[in-house]
């Protein structure tokens, strides 16, 4: 069982919490023009790495706030935890 | 090589089974080849075999960083079945039915396969005119598909829960009857001895370190056990395929998460079909040792650890439980967990890609297994004649790209919420 720190709400069980995939991707600027390329790279390719990974998690049955965990993929080690608004380390 | 017969096995008992042949070779790699496949589990030694079989190319070298059927093909739940609705995934998969049936003589090796029928549960009016619908779909492909209403089911499977005031009752269900399981050490054992015995190198305990790749081309790759140079290239190693493709600056349309699957203590035979729940994702089979298999759900997010978390565990069999409720009784003997490669669209890649001479087999999600042979099967027709078979062209790298999507189960790109 993973705990997650929630950045309001304290440590909580992985029970409580929902998965949003990849924190690292960023919506291109749709102000001017882009390749396909840059939207592929958004919908489709994840680096998926081995190791830390910057993701999002929903506090769903807690204060639901969307948060920044950075987890081992491989070891499930949790090194930081963030508001949503807050940047990548 | 040997082969194994009624007659071998009697003539190996004087000897008290000393003096059988090894299945394969402990080969070590050579300095250079026609073509070196990357992973040794069961589609790279299927896609071996048949590019040695098919196309006479036997200068090939298999190499597997752990032990062969270490990976997912030892990990699976031995479900195989093709009751798709998209025709690229149906046509495919019936390919490899066709390829099931006669694989234990085309191996002289008793692959197991036993055709039982795999039966996918319905719970309400609308689950039963989508079933009908993936039936009839079914049946244009020329696979096998048989539509049951509450009555029909309950003949067939009577311990299921028919139960008045249950959560989500069963109103008929969708069978495959040709569908089925086969012993998964033993296709990897197979394609193996089958491939060493026509001269492929199976090399075990080799790294890729990296890829020597200049002017779009492939030239070589640094392993573990020294640099191999080889023209073409089969990349197979779904679970590891987002690290390999890192080497290759490579960014795939695939995240690796984790599935759990597990046992129960062995029970005397009472199912003889594979049966799976409609109102989740939980499927169940007996094994031939009495052990009643199950599967269910990803854990949820990207893993590489390849052991498993007990809350999805605790939800699979949940659900396990209210579709055949004797399974609570049951003590649990093991459980386990494999990594897979999840697709954006829930479908595999079986492509070229913009380097010349490096294939790409990928993207299995949690159907890997059934699709063993005919991954095999179009991998070597991709990487012999330099261009897609029509069984693999809807399994295309660029229809992220282009828009063709497979999503059979129409999840969008996030396939692992299931």
């Amino acid at each position: 069982m993973l705990h997650i720190k929630c950045p309001h709400c304290g440590m909580r069980s992985q029970n409580e919490f929902s998965y949003g995939g990849d924190a690292s991707i960023k919506r291109p600027n749709l102000n001017k023009e882009i390749s396909d390329q840059d939207w592929d790279n958004f919908v489709y390719n994840r680096k998926s790495l081995r190791g830390k990974h910057w993701e999002l998690w929903q506090h769903l049955s807690g204060c639901r706030q969307w948060i920044k965990v950075e987890r081992d993929t491989a070891t499930h080690e949790i090194y930081y935890t963030l508001k949503a608004d807050e940047d990548i380390l | 090589m040997q082969k194994y017969s009624i007659f071998s096995l009697i003539k190996n008992a004087f000897s008290n089974h000393d003096k059988w042949d090894l299945a394969w070779k402990d080969s070590s790699p050579k300095k250079e080849y026609d073509v070196v496949i990357i992973g040794g589990g069961g589609h790279g030694l299927a896609t071996a075999y048949y590019l040695a079989k098919e196309h006479n190319i036997t200068n090939v070298a298999v190499i597997e960083k752990g032990w062969i059927g270490g990976g997912n093909v030892g990990r699976n739940t031995t479900i195989i079945r093709s009751n798709y609705m998209h025709d690229d995934n149906g046509l495919f998969s019936e390919f490899g039915m066709n390829l099931w049936r006669r694989m234990s003589q085309d191996l002289n090796y008793n692959v197991m396969f036993s055709p039982r029928g795999i039966i996918n549960l319905a719970h309400s009016d609308a689950q039963m005119n989508v079933y009908a619908r993936r039936g009839n779909s079914m049946r244009l492909n020329g696979i096998d598909a048989v539509l049951l209403n509450r009555e029909q089911v309950k003949e067939i499977i009577p311990m299921a829960d028919f139960s008045e005031n249950v959560r989500f009752p069963i109103f008929g269900g969708l069978m495959q009857p040709s569908a089925g399981t086969a012993r998964h050490d033993a296709v990897a054992w197979g394609y193996a001895r089958q491939a060493d015995s026509m001269g492929v190198d199976i090399i075990q305990n080799c790294e890729v370190m990296g890829f020597d790749v200049s002017a779009g081309k492939i030239n070589g790759i640094r392993t573990s056990r020294g640099d191999i140079k080889v023209k073409k290239i089969g990349l197979c190693v779904a679970g590891s395929t987002n690290i390999l493709a890192e080497k290759l600056n490579m960014t795939l349309p695939i995240e690796t998460h984790l599935l759990q699957a597990c046992v129960s203590e062995p029970v005397k035979p009472v199912l003889d079909k594979v049966v799976t729940f409609g109102a989740g994702h939980f499927y169940l089979s007996q094994s031939d040792k009495g052990e009643m298999v199950m599967g269910g759900d990803l854990d949820g997010y990207n893993s590489y650890s390849q052991r498993g978390n007990l809350p999805t565990l605790q939800h699979v069999l949940t659900e396990g439980i209210a579709m055949m409720p004797f399974l609570s009784k049951l003590k649990m003997l093991r459980t386990w967990g494999g990594i897979m490669d999840m697709s954006m669209d829930g479908s595999p890649i079986i492509d070229k890609t913009h380097i010349e001479g490096l294939y790409l087999n990928c993207g299995w999600c949690y159907g890997g297994f059934k699709a063993t042979p005919a991954s095999g099967w179009t991998f070597a027709h991709t990487i012999a004649q330099d261009r897609v078979h029509e069984l693999n062209a809807g399994y295309s790298l660029n229809r992220f790209n282009t828009g063709y999507l497979l999503d059979e189960k129409g999840l969008g790109t996030k396939t692992w919420i299931s």
